[in-house]
């Protein structure tokens, strides 16, 4: 079905990447669509922070291709800057400005970045607070949030500056149990909406819920990726298997 | 809540002034004896210094009468303040300093308040120094033009301090963040730089400034010995604000340059929006501590014969008629220098205080 979508928004051909002598990607080869949804898992360890690091280039790559909605990533600052300005990222851990209210949080981006007037800024930085059902909080730091509030705030803060791809690294592995599910409830309405992502999860439900393809990383290689229902039910590899059974029971 | 929890009154021995007395200065047997011990030093020493400073004291009285009593003698304050605040200033001209000190506290009262800091702030900086440099020059309007090198006092003293300063602070962001920089060029000199200054007394750098700098000089250049020693100030007060700030911008987490980085912040706005605020804001008390060192030793330009307030005190006590009346001279510098180091504690008390978002 991917193929009826057109252009892909990302392309990722033959990645390689090493810290030092540690080969951490080795070769991988992704083709992500617009208004698809991907979800990679893995154990820790595989290079999945690092892969979507790299798309974004908060991680440098050595070789291969990394194609960002039709511009290539290279050293070109401007370049970065822009793909950057394009692509959403949400944290592990939110990475909120603590100096910052909510609010400013928010309009930081499209004032200083989209040279947008500070009032139209406001008033997107509203609509996406009641997007994700803190509206009541704009004026208020970061630090007098709590955890799910605080990531809800983040997401926020992608969203105003309308990115074509937005990029999820754990968003839910720093949360308490009761906080996982009112950031993933955002998570699903967004992709509802049609928002491309990719998201670095190990929250089976979600996958099985939005993903168009679940990926499997390890060794700094995809080892195989599929539709989730293929995915959950029908695993081909044997360390995929092992992987699901231990986040699975 | 039931009623048992809900008024819960703390024991009667914690309450009260006797309560507080008992559990801070006699709680056990040795702090009972410092108590005793350091009441008793006070007994001896604060009534008479009391009587020395006030009843004892004469306020305005000739050297003549000042030698026959035991108390204080402020007439070497009051009957020389104007040498000592003005120095070599024309004597019938010393209101132009006046007025121009006058315009720079209420310039700095005024930029106490965070919600003064708008352009509106900034125009009124850039009036005020204008007006304070004509007052201070002369040469125009009528006003009689006095050289620079008969500038002395307290004027020269904030002159030094409060340019000194607030030049150095901005240059000390730079270098550090240059420290920080990823162009081994522009880290090594800031490297270099930084450990460099460092690495010599103040006074030798104003030596070189007021002695070895004019040899390298152009026939006919001059540079006032005033500037000179400002930008000794200046260059050697950077280096050590720069470490400071240094200090802040590690502190910073990582991930607050990513997320600047994903929103397509570039470097430039990545530092004004996001580190720097955070970075200076934790850094202010070690800051303070070194603004409020520089103020002091600014005071070090007298060894270049320049006519701060500390060498115009100097001055009038080496004269015959005041001789030995230095504990007094020198207790009304302290007092001035301490107005000048409490209210800056004080602001950056402020500050930290209104900046704390409860991180
Ligand atoms: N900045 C770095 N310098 C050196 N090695 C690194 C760096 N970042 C990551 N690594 C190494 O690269 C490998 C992949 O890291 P990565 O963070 O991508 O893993 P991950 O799949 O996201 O794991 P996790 O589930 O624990 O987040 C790990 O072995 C890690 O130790
Ligand atoms: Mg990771």
């Amino acid at each position: 079905m991917t193929d009826k979508l057109g252009e892909p928004i990302v392309e990722i051909i033959d990645l390689h990447k090493w810290f030092g002598n540690f080969h951490v990607l080795k070769g991988i080869n992704l083709k992500v669509y617009r208004q698809e949804r991907i979800v990679i898992c893995g154990p820790s360890g595989s290079g999945k922070s690092t892969l979507i690091r790299c798309i974004n280039r908060l991680e440098e790559h050595q070789k291969g291709k990394i194609i960002v909605d039709g511009i290539e990533l290279t050293s070109n600052i401007k370049n970065i800057e822009k793909i950057r300005s394009e692509v959403g990222m949400v944290f592990q851990h939110f990475n909120l400005f603590p100096h910052l209210t909510v609010l400013e949080n928010l309009t930081l981006g499209p004032i200083w970045v989209r040279k947008m007037p500070k009032k139209e800024a406001e008033e997107i930085a509203m609509h996406f607070l009641e997007k994700v059902h803190i509206a009541d909080q704009a004026h208020k730091y970061p630090g007098q949030l709590s955890g799910g509030q605080q990531q809800r705030v983040a997401i926020a803060r992608s969203l105003c500056m309308s990115p074509k791809i937005m990029l999820f690294d754990e968003p839910t592995s720093a949360l308490d149990p009761e906080m996982i599910k009112e950031v993933l409830d955002v998570m699903i309405e967004l992709a509802q909406e049609g928002m491309t992502m990719i998201v670095v999860t190990h929250e089976m439900g979600f996958a099985k819920k939005v993903a168009h393809r679940v990926l499997f990383m390890d060794g700094g290689t995809i080892v195989e990726g599929n539709t989730p229902e293929e995915f959950f039910s029908n695993p081909k590899h044997e360390r995929t298997k092992l992987f699901l059974s231990q986040i699975l029971h | 809540m039931t009623e048992n929890e809900a008024v819960v009154k703390p024991p009667p021995s914690d309450i009260g002034i006797l309560g507080w007395l008992r559990k801070n200065l006699f709680n056990t047997w040795y702090n009972s004896l410092l108590t005793i011990v350091t009441i008793f030093f006070l007994w001896k020493s604060i009534p008479p210094f009391i009587k020395w400073a006030f009843f004892d004291a004469a306020w305005f009285s000739p050297p003549k009468v000042c030698r026959q009593i035991d108390g204080a003698c402020w007439s070497v304050i009051t009957k020389n303040i104007r040498f000592i605040l003005f120095g070599f200033y024309p004597y019938e001209q010393q209101w132009r300093p006046l007025i121009a000190m006058l315009i720079l506290f209420a310039l700095l009262y005024y930029s106490k308040e965070r919600s003064h800091w708008n352009k509106r702030l900034f125009y009124y900086w850039l009036v005020g120094l204008a007006v304070m440099g004509i007052l201070m020059k002369g040469g125009i309007f009528g006003l009689p033009s006095v050289e620079s090198t008969k500038w002395g006092g307290l004027p020269l003293t904030l002159l030094l301090s409060v340019f000194g300063l607030t030049a150095a602070y901005p240059l000390g962001v730079i270098l550090a963040l240059g420290r920080r920089s990823k162009m081994p060029a522009i880290k090594t000199l800031c490297v270099l730089y930084i450990e460099l200054i460092r690495g010599v007394p103040l006074i030798s750098l104003l030596f070189m400034g007021s002695i070895i700098f004019p040899l390298f000089l152009p026939e006919g250049i001059t540079i006032s010995k005033i500037l000179r020693a400002q930008v000794a100030i200046i260059l050697f007060t950077a280096a050590y604000i720069a470490e400071v700030v240094r200090g802040g911008l590690q502190a910073i987490p990582k991930g607050q340059y990513e997320a600047a980085a994903s929103l397509g912040l570039n470097y430039y706005l990545t530092m004004r929006l996001i580190i720097l605020p955070q970075a200076l804001r934790i850094v202010i008390p070690p800051t303070v501590s070194v603004l409020i060192s520089a103020f002091k030793d600014t005071s070090l330009v007298v060894i270049i014969a320049l006519y701060d307030v500390l060498k115009t005190t100097q001055t009038v006590l080496s004269d015959p008629q005041w001789m030995g009346f230095s504990r007094e001279a020198y207790i009304f510098l302290a007092i001035l220098y301490f107005l000048g180091c409490f209210s800056m504690s004080q602001f950056s008390r402020k500050l930290e205080k209104e900046l704390d978002t409860g991180r």
